[in-house]
């Protein structure tokens, strides 16, 4: 999507941990990240106080692995109690990535209702 | 939605968004802009985030922006607003992401004649001795006890480790140290991600940009700073990676909860803010300045690294090659300063992001060389375009809390930038005007193109005009340098 400020991407699923999944795809899209060999299985688990935060929480954890892990997930869709959400995941090592997300921004955050399930935008800083 | 009729025109370079625009805002917002200028920022949502950053608690005086304003997050980018120390707040997305991410400027006395048939050695140099792009790692292998001294010490910490002089650290910014850093206000993953990266340029809009100034306006100022028309220049933009950047992000999540606590209420969650007196305030702005110096600290580093580069490709090739330091400046930050309200002096916490201190002269701030002229202020013009050397007045510190622009100003998204340029084609356009470009990635570049930025000598005019900086020298580039 358009956005002078740095990337955003509009995402939508019939829920919320569908949500959460296909963020993740598409931030992993927006990087150019190509996964590489196995690198084993990972616990993820986040909370927030709201979807949104819970989103945040989520894609910034998700970050977190690529930097700090240099790993992908093959992202499942997580089970959520409340704004807490945990997966198990199969995880890869990062055959190569175009470009470096720093931050998700709370920027215009919202989880909107539409008749097909959640919608929102998130926006990244580059 | 906000239209031009909603803004009242104090001069050719100034309007003002009145508090009766909208019910929640506290001040006004003072837009520094020519009409021309104005009407391109119509297109974004840079002047409705003024608006809604009008509506922190505690503030004091207008919200500002620049003329080199563009759409943020929450904040607008361009935009300074001051709050009343200590129980006004405080707010992580008024500083930015990329916590003191600034510019520093190096002079010389090599001109560009002795140097150009050495140019292209010189560029790969530096980008050898400089790590830059996605996933580089620095130079400077930091245990975490050092890392929590580099939070604590900034540049401080490179002098005692031999990447820096005196004169650097009193060239710089709050002498590349704020007081008050605390490590343990920063989270293991913070600290994670800040060790491997110390001496790095990153990537994005970062750079490190070898100029010739091309034209001196103050004299005086220039031959303060060492700044020679004809002579080389060198230019390093970058901030505090993903130390910062997680520093935000962390305060940004634990402020969301913070804001319920204090009941404040905002437009925008990006705004989220914390009384600068709570716990949550004092952590925060004890982590920002650890992310600050942290900050000084790489910038030093890589200045390091580039004067080790001119000596490596220019030694016995030129007569002089050694670089000084002009100074170093921040444009995402937040200070705790005083300035005076309705005449009385009041201290606040200035927030800038994109946005530069610019102290007049007579400021005990600066170091005694630059104090008769004002700071020097760098303004960075997009890649491939101009730069300039300004300095801070005395109207700034009136009119705009000792503040002013910061650069070009992005217009275009990164996207539309890589759908309308090509990087390689740009490559060559740019070296066939005579700028050779060391690039780790084509479409990084492509998103850094100049038609993505507003004209930065318009920019400047406005500043200018409105008084809020002096003209010194402008640059223009040979070499640039990007991740």
């Amino acid at each position: 999507m358009e956005h002078t400020a740095d990337w955003a991407l509009r995402v939508w699923a019939a829920d919320l941990p569908s949500l959460l999944v296909e963020a993740a795809r598409g931030m992993y899209h927006l990087m150019g990240a190509v996964p590489g060999a196995p690198a084993g299985e990972i616990r993820l688990e986040v909370d927030g106080i709201d979807a949104e935060t819970l989103l945040v929480s989520f894609l910034s954890e998700v970050l977190h692995l690529v930097e700090d892990g240099g790993r992908l997930i093959q992202p499942e869709k997580p089970v959520l109690t409340g704004f807490s959400a945990q997966m198990v995941a199969s995880s890869f090592e990062i055959a190569s990535q175009e470009k470096e997300i720093k931050a998700v921004t709370y920027h215009q955050l919202k989880v909107g209702e539409t008749s097909l399930g959640l919608e929102t935008t998130i926006v990244f800083d580059v | 939605m906000l239209t031009i009729k909603d803004l009242k025109r104090i001069s050719d370079y100034e309007w003002e968004i009145p508090k009766s625009y909208r019910d929640d805002m506290r001040v006004p917002v003072r837009v520094f802009a020519t009409r021309r200028l104005l009407d391109a920022v119509m297109q974004d949502k840079s002047l409705e985030q003024a608006v809604n950053a009008a509506t922190l608690p505690g503030l004091v005086g207008h919200v500002m922006v620049m003329p080199d304003m563009h759409q943020g997050y929450g904040f607008p980018i361009g935009g300074v607003a001051a709050t009343k120390y200590p129980e006004g707040v405080i707010s992580p997305g008024a500083i930015g992401y990329d916590i003191n991410c600034g510019v520093r400027l190096l002079a010389s006395h090599i001109t560009y004649t002795e140097v150009k048939p050495h140019l292209d050695r010189l560029a790969t140099t530096v980008d050898q001795y400089c790590p830059s792009g996605v996933g580089k790692k620095g130079s400077v292998p930091i245990s975490d006890g050092q890392l929590a001294e580099i939070c604590r010490d900034g540049s401080r910490w490179a002098l005692r480790n031999g990447y820096a002089s005196e004169q650097d650290l009193r060239r710089t910014e709050e002498g590349g140290r704020l007081e008050g850093a605390d490590p343990s206000k920063v989270s293991e993953r913070a600290m994670a991600r800040g060790r491997p990266q110390l001496g790095t340029l990153g990537a994005g809009n970062h750079f490190i940009e070898i100029d010739v100034v091309e034209q001196v306006f103050h004299e005086r100022a220039a031959d303060a700073m060492g700044l020679v028309k004809g002579n080389l220049v060198v230019q390093i933009h970058c901030g505090s990676r993903g130390f910062g950047h997680q520093i935000c992000s962390d305060y940004v999540r634990d402020f969301q909860q913070a804001v319920q606590r204090y009941n404040i209420r905002l437009p925008d969650r990006e705004l989220v803010c914390a009384p600068m007196d709570s716990p949550e305030g004092q952590d925060y702005l004890a982590a920002m300045r650890a992310a600050a110096n942290y900050a000084f600290a790489n910038r030093q580093v890589l200045a390091s690294h580039v004067r080790r580069a001119f000596e490596d490709a220019l030694a016995g090739r030129v007569r002089q090659w050694q670089l000084h330091q002009v100074y170093d400046i921040a444009h995402n930050m937040g200070k705790i300063e005083t300035h005076l309200i309705d005449g009385k002096p009041v201290r606040v916490c200035v927030h800038r992001k994109g946005a530069t201190r610019a102290f007049g002269p007579g400021s005990p701030e600066l170091p005694e060389e630059y104090r008769s002229i004002g700071q020097p202020v760098l303004v960075p013009g997009s890649m491939g375009t101009a730069s300039w050397v300004l300095v801070g007045t005395e109207t700034s510190m009136e009119h705009s809390f000792g503040s002013t622009c910061h650069g070009a100003g992005r217009m275009m998204s990164r996207s539309k930038a890589r759908k309308t340029v090509r990087g390689d084609k740009l490559i060559r356009e740019l070296e066939a005007d005579g700028i050779r470009i060391r690039a780790g990635s084509m479409a990084g570049l492509a998103e850094e193109a100049p038609i993505a930025y507003k004209d930065v000598d318009a920019v400047v005019e406005t500043v200018a005009g409105a008084e809020i900086a002096r003209k010194v020298a402008r640059l223009v580039p040979v070499a640039v340098i990007k991740g």
